[in-house]
């Protein structure tokens, strides 16, 4: 499917995803491995040098991976279909409250009009399920010049912005 | 079998719609074809072709008996969708 | 009222674009259905029986009379001349086409209105109680925090795909007008003992396939806190709501299966997290929020006029009028005007758009321009100068809109039911317009006195049918429509389910049935005892034993 970035610009994917019975590569290369395998293999994960990933399913919880976060270089988090919204409040919990500096991966049922929400939640690549022109990406996502509530992104809530004396 | 129309609401203005003579939609039932066996089915096989082309959505069939009055929806519900609400 | 300033107009107007840019998207077979009823629902766009029907959104129920002109024009410009209350203080319109949608909604946004979230599985229309800052009860006006609210859950990244829909109201009286106990989130202005006001956090009531009754997770909640508090809720529901079986998603079932206590345990700790984040709310934002509110600049005017008691006096019918749908007013001198959108045999909560146009004119005359829309689906004035009431009743009863049966047998909730509605299994108002005409003769009804009649065509419950004093649900059986009874709902402070009855009568029995029902309580009654009161005291014995004796 194809990954697209925080501009809607095409982005290489290097990532492999290791089935649970597939062994550790001995090279370098950079892999994704599930939730379980890392809490069950994590001395040998970690003692890899190479880039580690880790894919984590909507109904598996995010604040176990607390302190552990910045250890992973990617994070997947999935919308199995694009109206379970559970990812949304992995991925603030791992922007906002864990402070995972990471790559986050939306992947899934990734649709063009989600991603704004996406973007706002902390998300920065996006593996849609249906090209999406990087036209139409920054028309959609650009789409709004100001929110009412905080979100991963930093923006400003508008109650906040209000109080420097902004939108008269 | 019964006697069988294909019904669905037009896309661009929600309006109930039955398949009509060479696949066009018609706003009366009085306009639609009704049909038994394989020829609903290929009815049906027309309408979802409409679905998958936005033409029109959620198209289904529904059963019909012919009196005097012209076709007649079975259902209190097709009834209602064919001949607007009972209350005004 | 609130007035939007450059954030608010520049946000609706993004996102009408947004939404002309998904329907040409859908339209040009870009999106399917699946990917697009989602969008349009959160626009407040359904498929319905026979067309497109739009929900528009009346924040905590409040218009002013330049919207109710512009909801008259839309009625007559983009449908057959109509409009259509419903039981969450929006408004439907019925006959609307796809292809106008976008154009629609611009309109709404020319006067600070909109349809966002009416629909689909976010956080909805906030509703309040309809007396809200005129109320001679209120411990506080809750409408500054219902538009905070409004604003921090638009487009809520986050909770724009929740398990299922998702309701939350509002009151600022110990006389709960506004439901709390009946919705997802319900909230309850209250002083604590030092004397500060906050919320009572209730959560979990709901009707629908399972009734449910609100259970307290917080006694009390510093105003600050609100947001983050909700956000809490929300977030808690968000990952831990079911969404296996849409009949179990909202949170009422989640608060069911875990325990108020476990809900609790989980908010409170969420919220320990968040509380004192950006979402805290300042106290300078709060003061702005109700400078919007203001209690209005009253003229003088004198308390109980002679003008007054002497029109009542003198004409039976005002008298009547006066006291089924006056309120007492906070202010001296002025009263609050429910205005019945029930009249004998009619359609609930319908009006024509050259109704609305002459309920624009006459709140511009009689209440400041400003009016309000009730869950119970009727309108009111809230600021109308006690002098001017036989002149206000006069203008009204020329309009068709002086029915004088405030929370009597006639002022019935109804769904659209199957004449308009596709969820549902039988017509609804065909049933309400039987149960009205029945009991036509007012002096009747008013010696009947307070009695809710709520009427849903299917277990959605739309109509609010489980907590009517009388229940009445419309089921299908074998393609006849059939009517469940049930008894002893209520949506009040007292809320309770009501309880079916016994088998389900035929659609042309409803309303011999409900007259039983009446006469039974009537003869049962004790002094000062309302229907709901007889009926707890006594049981559903005798009511069922008159009801199955006569069918």
């Amino acid at each position: 499917m194809p990954l697209i970035d925080t501009s809607g610009e095409a982005l290489a994917d290097s990532w492999r995803q290791l089935a649970d019975d597939e062994a550790v590569p001995g090279d370098d290369s950079p892999i994704v491995v599930s939730y379980d395998r890392w809490f069950a293999e994590q001395e040998t994960l970690a003692r890899r040098n190479a880039p580690l990933g880790l894919a984590v399913t909507n109904t598996q919880s995010v604040e176990r991976l607390n302190g552990d976060v910045n250890r992973f270089d990617l994070i997947t988090l999935n919308f199995p279909k694009f109206s379970d919204g559970r990812a949304y409040s992995q991925a603030r919990i791992l922007r906002e409250r864990l402070g995972y500096r990471g790559a986050l991966r939306a992947t899934g049922n990734v649709l063009l009009d989600q991603l704004m929400f996406m973007l706002r939640s902390g998300f920065d690549q996006f593996d849609t399920a249906k090209p999406v022109s990087a036209e139409a990406f920054r028309r959609n996502v650009g789409r709004f010049t100001a929110f009412y509530q905080p979100a991963a992104d930093g923006a400003e809530p508008v109650f906040r912005r209000r109080l420097h004396g902004q939108g008269a | 079998m019964s006697l069988k129309v294909a019904t669905a609401n037009r896309l661009i203005d929600g309006r109930v719609v039955f398949l009509g003579e060479h696949s066009r939609w018609q706003e009366r039932l009085a306009d639609a074809v009704a049909a038994e066996g394989a020829e609903a089915d290929a009815l049906m096989k027309t309408a979802d072709y409409h679905v998958a082309t936005a033409v029109v959505v959620g198209a289904y069939l529904i059963d019909v008996t012919t009196g005097p009055e012209g076709l007649v929806p079975s259902a209190l519900k097709e009834r209602i969708r064919a001949f607007g609400p009972t209350v005004m | 009222m609130y007035a939007y300033d450059s954030f608010d107009r520049d946000f609706v107007a993004q996102r009408v674009d947004q939404f002309r840019e998904q329907v040409g998207r859908r339209l040009a077979g870009e999106l399917t259905e699946d990917e697009f009823k989602p969008l349009r629902l959160t626009n407040g766009l359904y498929l319905q029986l026979h067309a497109y029907m739009l929900r528009v959104a009346v924040p905590y129920g409040v218009l002013s009379s330049r919207q109710v002109r512009k909801l008259a024009h839309i009625g007559r410009r983009y449908d057959r001349g109509y409009g259509h209350f419903t039981t969450r203080q929006n408004i439907q319109f019925n006959w609307i086409k796809l292809e106008d949608a976008a154009d629609i909604l611009a309109e709404l946004a020319e006067v600070e209105m909109h349809a966002l979230q009416t629909s689909g599985n976010c956080i909805r229309n906030t509703t309040a109680d309809q007396y809200s800052g005129v109320a001679a009860d209120e411990i506080e006006d809750p409408r500054p925090y219902a538009e905070l609210i409004r604003q921090w859950s638009s487009l809520h990244p986050e909770f724009t795909f929740l398990p299922r829909k998702f309701k939350i109201a509002i009151t600022g009286s110990p006389n709960d007008r506004a439901a709390v106990k009946v919705h997802d989130v319900g909230l309850r202005m209250l002083r604590n003992e030092a004397g500060d006001v906050g919320f009572e956090v209730i959560v979990g009531g709901g009707l629908g396939r399972t009734p449910m009754i609100g259970k307290v997770i917080r006694r009390f909640l510093p105003k600050e806190h609100l947001l983050s508090y909700l956000e809490a809720v929300m977030r808690v529901y968000n990952q831990a709501g079911r969404r296996d079986n849409l009949y179990k998603a909202r949170i009422k079932i989640l608060v069911h299966e875990i325990g108020a206590e476990e809900m609790t345990r989980r908010v409170e700790a969420e919220w320990a997290l968040i509380r004192d984040g950006v979402l805290k709310v300042p106290a300078e934002t709060i003061a702005e929020l109700k400078s919007f509110f203001n209690p209005p600049d009253y003229a003088p005017a004198s308390d109980r006029p002679a003008a007054l008691s002497q029109a009542m006096y003198e004409n039976k019918e005002f008298a009547r009028w006066h006291q089924a749908q006056v309120a007492r007013h906070r202010e001296p001198g002025y009263a609050i005007v429910n205005i019945s959108l029930k009249p004998l045999g009619g359609i609930p909560g319908d009006v024509t758009s050259d109704q609305l146009d002459a309920i624009a004119d006459l709140a511009e005359t009689y209440s400041l321009a400003e009016l309000r829309v009730t869950h119970a689906q009727n309108l009111v004035f809230p600021h109308v100068r006690q002098d001017a009431l036989p002149a206000l009743w006069a203008a009204l009863k020329d309009l068709g809109l002086a029915t004088p049966n405030l929370d009597q047998v006639g002022d019935i909730i109804a769904c659209p039911g199957l004449d308009y509605c596709a969820l549902a299994n039988a017509r609804s108002i065909p049933v309400a317009q039987a149960v009205s005409a029945r009991f036509a003769d007012l002096a009747r009804a008013h010696d009947v006195g307070e009695l809710q009649i709520k009427i849903s065509g299917c277990i959605n419950a739309c109509g609010h049918h489980h907590v009517g004093h009388i229940g009445i649900l419309g089921v299908d059986k074998k393609g006849e429509e059939f009517y469940q009874i049930t008894l002893g709902g209520s949506a009040a402070l007292d809320a309770s389910v009501g309880q079916i009855i016994g088998p389900a009568v035929a659609a042309d029995q409803v309303a011999d049935a409900v007259e039983t029902l009446v006469e039974t309580y009537v003869g049962l009654r004790q002094p000062g005892e309302r229907f709901l009161d007889t009926y707890r005291r006594v049981g559903a014995a005798p009511f069922k034993e008159t009801l199955y004796a006569a069918h």
